[in-house]
């Protein structure tokens, strides 16, 4: 199997405190792997790093055969993208959805400018949004319907890695099922590569195939998601586990 | 268990200033030291309902219609527990306070049973030694000091409010075995608010399903679960995402 991402040591430092201690990490092309830890544990460091947003202050990660580095080429840019928990706070309250996908579209050249509109609207079909929905703002969507437009914007560059950090958490179970489900058609559909950070392990389950666990800036398992969730080989994910409530037989 | 009911809401109506109904014509009623769940989405009332019973309405809601009755008083246990507390008043003096005024002791008797109720809740014993602020305590911590604070009331009702919605899922088991096991001490009924069904499965007797402001479905809560006979308590079941069983520890080596 072809890696899509290597992660080399990577460490993070805040002041004096670890964020991340020497992380090693590969991600298979076209699978997902699904990262747990409570809060504090340095998974949101992690995807800030592999999306360029943090430096880290010791490591290397690898893009395919490329290394990146602190400065990044827009392509490189292009070819790691973010969903993140709150839609609210990462669409533009004063854009119109067809600004807001166009934008991407066109700084990184994706169509020309007389394609744009028939991309986005495709777009739009792709994460079950209507064609007329172009011309509206943020504000008149549901929550759920916002994470979609996120997620129509992050896949708009066509990007080779798609990091979701907790995509569901800020949304109603109801809600959070059919974005599972898109997830999930998503990957079958275009053969994604998703880094999927969640501190929810039944969302975890939902979407993975792979699954990392971080404790305190560090990387404690990473197993296949079978063998994670019915033997799990460190003390703290079976902690972990065993503290889901579950439903009464 | 005693056949009078702590707890009386009889078709309680809520309604915004403008008009819109919030929550519609719900009544329900609790026994003595029985938990009752209800459960629900953002948006369907839950809440509100808690706070109708605390008389803590936000501005703007009104009480249009119903009534609450209730003999014996009930405090409450908030979703963020930074945001219940005063972050410039260090906890031990934040709960000596609540038992000074409520239970009508002396200043020194009231540091001490709030030292005692902090101990019970499992909280450092450092605490006594030197006192913190909120922003020095981790987040389950910090809700144990809410909890404690709503206890310091003598409350014959606890009103949780999603206590553990903010919290990682280990501290969030701990908050629940503590809960469980100060009810059993103590006795107080409970209305706990959720939108997890399997938190609430585990710690109520009854179930109350709402959705836009109106039960939808009640009972106890093996038989609502086995037979949901709403499609909406089926979509909150379906909505707890499944994991598969663990092996047991050691039968691996």
């Amino acid at each position: 199997m072809d890696l899509a991402l290597q992660v080399r040591d990577l460490t993070v430092r805040y002041g004096g405190f670890t964020a991340l201690d020497h992380i090693q990490l590969d991600l298979e092309q076209h699978t997902t792997l699904g990262l747990v830890g409570e809060s504090g544990s340095g998974k949101s460091t992690l995807a800030r790093v592999i999306a360029g947003l943090i430096a880290p202050d010791e490591g290397q990660i690898l893009l395919g055969s490329q290394e990146l580095r602190k400065k990044r080429s827009r392509e490189q840019h292009k070819k790691i993208q973010m969903i993140f928990q709150n839609p609210d706070a990462s669409l533009n309250p004063k854009h119109s959805i067809r600004q807001i996908l166009s934008e991407a579209l066109l700084f990184h050249r994706i169509v020309d400018r007389s394609q744009v509109e028939t991309r986005s609207k495709e777009l739009l079909s792709r994460v079950q949004l209507e064609a007329r929905s172009l011309d509206k703002y943020p504000h008149e969507f549901s929550g759920g319907q916002r994470q979609r437009i996120a997620i129509a914007r992050a896949l708009s560059v066509e990007p080779s890695l798609l990091i979701a950090d907790e995509p569901t958490s800020a949304l109603d179970v109801s809600v959070q099922r059919s974005v599972l489900e898109l997830f999930h058609t998503l990957k079958a559909e275009l053969n994604l590569t998703v880094l999927f950070i969640s501190h929810d392990l039944g969302v975890i389950h939902a979407v993975s195939d792979t699954v990392a666990v971080m404790r305190q800036g560090k990387l404690v398992e990473i197993n296949t998601k079978d063998q994670f969730f019915v033997r799990p080989e460190h003390e703290y994910s079976r902690e972990l586990l065993s503290a889901v409530p579950k439903m009464p037989q | 268990m005693s056949t009078e009911p702590v707890l009386e809401v009889e078709s309680l109506t809520l309604a915004a200033k403008s008009k819109e109904i919030l929550v519609n014509n719900i009544s329900f009623s609790l026994a003595r030291g029985e938990s009752l769940g209800l459960v629900g989405e953002s948006g369907s009332g839950k809440s509100l309902t808690l706070r109708a019973i605390l008389g803590l309405l936000p501005r703007g809601v009104e009480q249009t219609g119903g009534a609450v009755r209730s003999k014996v008083s009930s405090a409450m246990v908030f979703q963020d527990p930074r945001g219940a507390l005063d972050p410039l008043c260090p906890v031990v003096k934040q709960l000596a306070e609540v038992v000074y005024y409520r239970q009508q002791v002396s200043r020194r008797a009231a540091r001490t049973i709030a030292l005692e109720l902090l101990e019970r809740l499992g909280l450092p014993d450092s605490l006594r030694k030197k006192d913190r602020y909120p922003s020095q305590l981790s987040g389950g911590q910090c809700q144990r000091v809410v909890i404690a604070l709503a206890l310091a009331c003598k409350p014959g009702i606890l009103l949780c409010d999603e206590p553990t919605t903010a919290l990682d899922v280990t501290v969030q088991r701990q908050i629940i075995d503590t809960i469980t096991s100060l009810q059993h001490e103590l006795g107080f009924a409970m209305v706990f608010v959720t939108h997890n069904l399997a938190i609430a499965a585990n710690l109520c007797s009854r179930l109350y399903v709402m959705k836009q402001g109106q039960i939808v479905e009640h009972g106890e809560t093996l038989s609502l679960l086995q037979h949901p006979a709403d499609p909406y308590t089926q979509m909150l079941i379906d909505s707890v995402l499944p994991l598969p069983e663990l092996e047991l520890e050691g039968s691996r080596q």
